[in-house]
């Protein structure tokens, strides 16, 4: 019992996260009919541009509280990574927009090279110790069941992000242009809506959620590399189809349900097996999930679109 | 009805020409339309009058040929700069915004605008004039009516506070009593200074309404006249009326 509520614990951290990257590409998806495969490579370059900034203040600015570089790093990293994704769109897939389906995809795919690349050339090959500057002691919470504080600073801001964008997008006027925008491009702009501007406002806040996610990642597990987009950026991608892809309320629920699963199924996963697989093998849950949905259920729990562009 | 002829035309269309790739939809087209006007635009299927709203509204550019509103061209301007300029279309089949609520697709219609408590009173205005979207408010916009739809399109067209308002057969696919209304409300928005340019597959009502009308065939104007002229035109009545001369 105690090794499930701990479970769900961690399942809920790592869920938060994936549904903030999951709003993104879901986000993209709603009003280009496009999957932005390079939106996991803009985690990774907002943990890095945090880890370049944080070891930038720390020694210009040093005897600061942690938690202040902590800040630092991230209204580092947001800014530049709504510029990266702005840059994306601007550059690689606004004269997409009425290309044949592939173009765009097999363009989000080299997008995502070019960034790790650059990535590689500006940071190295190597692993960086990300610094821990949020505590990482656990904290008896109930009975039995530990959180560390970053752990709970994760699911905070995660879900401070989560509250900041549905109100964005239900309760003012630009929301309710994305809205429109979703729905017809067309019609939207015989509003007075500039739609060009819209949906590059949609990369950039996508864009700053990637970003966060990043830093949290990388301070949860201590590290920041180039590479380090793709798998959170593949389970987010599947959180979002898992929910129903173009739909905000689905990618939060399948990135929630996604991080249960991933959790609960690396703590069971060995006893399952006969002790034939261990908790290394938890991303299995994930690529599952993804085929058994896709095939199964293409919608999504909470999609009723279906999901007709790749 | 009184022939308001000011000496310039608000818009003024002259040779335009608009084409979907190889396709030449309109072949050069001459139409004005001055303020204060009632006009209308008929003519049978495939002649070339969405084409040309929308190429007035800017969602399509022209191929060929000028296009001036207020006295300045206009060619090139994209479609949310025009409604900035007072260009309004209620699109062919009303382009309602199915999974936002009434009051949002209303209150899309006001984007452009700042002055909030003017927007307030122009929402009430909107109630007054369509009292059925008022009952709805919180709907779901994609449940509603294909009458109630087109009362939402055009109350939302209002609300940008037009200076010409476009409409695409606004009577497509309702009863004859809810077109009826919606000529009404149409005629009284022209009451109210809003000059109106009018496509319609029912030309009987639409010409009994207009100050003066077009008739469009293969992508060009073939005849032009007075609301009543046309009605009585036994060409028009013969073509579209539905008549045997
Ligand atoms: N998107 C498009 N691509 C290619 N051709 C088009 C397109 N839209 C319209 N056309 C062609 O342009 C011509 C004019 O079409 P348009 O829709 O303007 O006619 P209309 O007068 O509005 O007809 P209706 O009364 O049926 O609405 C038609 O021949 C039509 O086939
Ligand atoms: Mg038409």
């Amino acid at each position: 019992m105690q090794t499930l509520l701990q479970q769900i614990v961690n399942g809920l951290v790592v869920g938060s996260v994936y549904a903030v990257v999951a709003l993104g590409y879901t986000m993209v998806y709603g009003i280009l009919g496009l999957i932005n495969f390079a939106h996991g490579e803009v985690l990774m370059v907002g943990a890095l541009v945090a880890l370049s900034a944080i070891t930038f203040f720390q020694s210009v600015l040093p005897d600061l509280h942690p938690i202040a570089y902590f800040v630092m790093g991230l209204l580092v990293a947001m800014p530049v990574c709504m510029a990266v994704g702005y840059t994306i769109e601007r550059t690689a897939y606004r004269r997409l927009r009425n290309a044949p389906r592939l173009a765009p995809l097999i363009t989000a795919i080299g997008v995502s090279f070019l960034l790790q690349t650059l990535a590689m050339i500006i940071w190295g090959r190597n692993y960086h110790s990300f610094p821990q500057l949020i505590q990482t002691a656990p904290i008896e919470i109930v009975a039995g069941v530990f959180m560390t504080p970053v752990q709970m600073t994760t699911v905070g801001v995660s879900a401070a992000m989560m509250i900041g964008l549905v109100i964005l997008v239900t309760r003012t006027n630009m929301g309710r242009a994305m809205r429109a925008t979703a729905e017809n491009h067309r019609v939207a702009s015989l509003m007075g809506v500039d739609t060009n501007r819209i949906i590059a406002l949609t990369f950039i806040i996508g864009s700053a959620l990637a970003a966060v996610a990043g830093v949290m990642i990388a301070s949860n597990y201590g590290v920041a590399h180039y590479s380090m987009g793709f798998l959170p950026g593949l389970k987010a991608f599947t959180a979002a189809v898992l929910g129903g892809i173009g739909n905000l309320a689905g990618a939060m629920v399948g990135g929630i349900v996604l991080g249960l699963v991933e959790a609960i199924g690396a703590g069971y996963i060995e006893t399952w097996t006969g002790g034939w697989l261990n908790s290394s093998y938890q991303d299995i849950f994930a690529f599952l999930i993804l085929g058994i949905v896709l095939i199964f259920r293409p919608t999504g729990l909470l999609g009723e679109r279906v999901a007709d562009r790749a | 009805m009184p022939h308001t002829n000011p000496a310039s035309p608000i818009l003024q269309l002259r040779g335009a020409q608009v084409a979907y790739g190889q396709i030449q939809a309109v072949k050069g087209v001459d139409l004005d339309l001055f303020a204060g006007e009632l006009v209308s635009l008929i003519g049978a299927n495939g002649a070339g009058k969405t084409t040309t709203l929308n190429a007035i509204a800017g969602t399509l550019q022209l191929s060929g040929g000028s296009m001036s509103y207020g006295g300045d061209s206009i060619a090139g301007l994209p479609a949310h700069k025009r409604l900035r300029a007072g260009i309004a279309l209620v699109p062919e089949g009303r382009g309602i915004f199915t999974r936002l609520t009434v009051e949002e697709n209303l209150r899309m219609g006001a984007y452009t605008r700042k002055d909030k408590a003017e927007i307030e009173a122009d929402m009430q205005r909107v109630y007054e004039l369509l009292p059925r979207v008022k009952e709805r408010l919180q709907q779901v916009a994609g449940t509603l009516s294909g009458g109630e739809q087109q009362m939402v399109a055009i109350g939302r067209a209002l609300l940008s506070r037009p200076k010409l308002l476009l409409l695409d057969e606004p009577s497509m696919g309702l009863a004859p009593l809810i077109v009826e209304k919606i000529f009404e409300v149409i005629h009284t928005v022209m009451k109210q200074g809003v000059t109106v340019l009018l496509v319609e597959q029912n030309a009987n009502l639409a010409l009994g309404y207009s100050n003066r009308a077009y008739v469009m065939d293969g992508g060009k104007i073939t005849i032009s006249g007075s609301g009543q002229e046309l009605l009585h035109d036994p060409k028009v009545r013969e073509a579209y009326l539905g008549e045997i001369a």
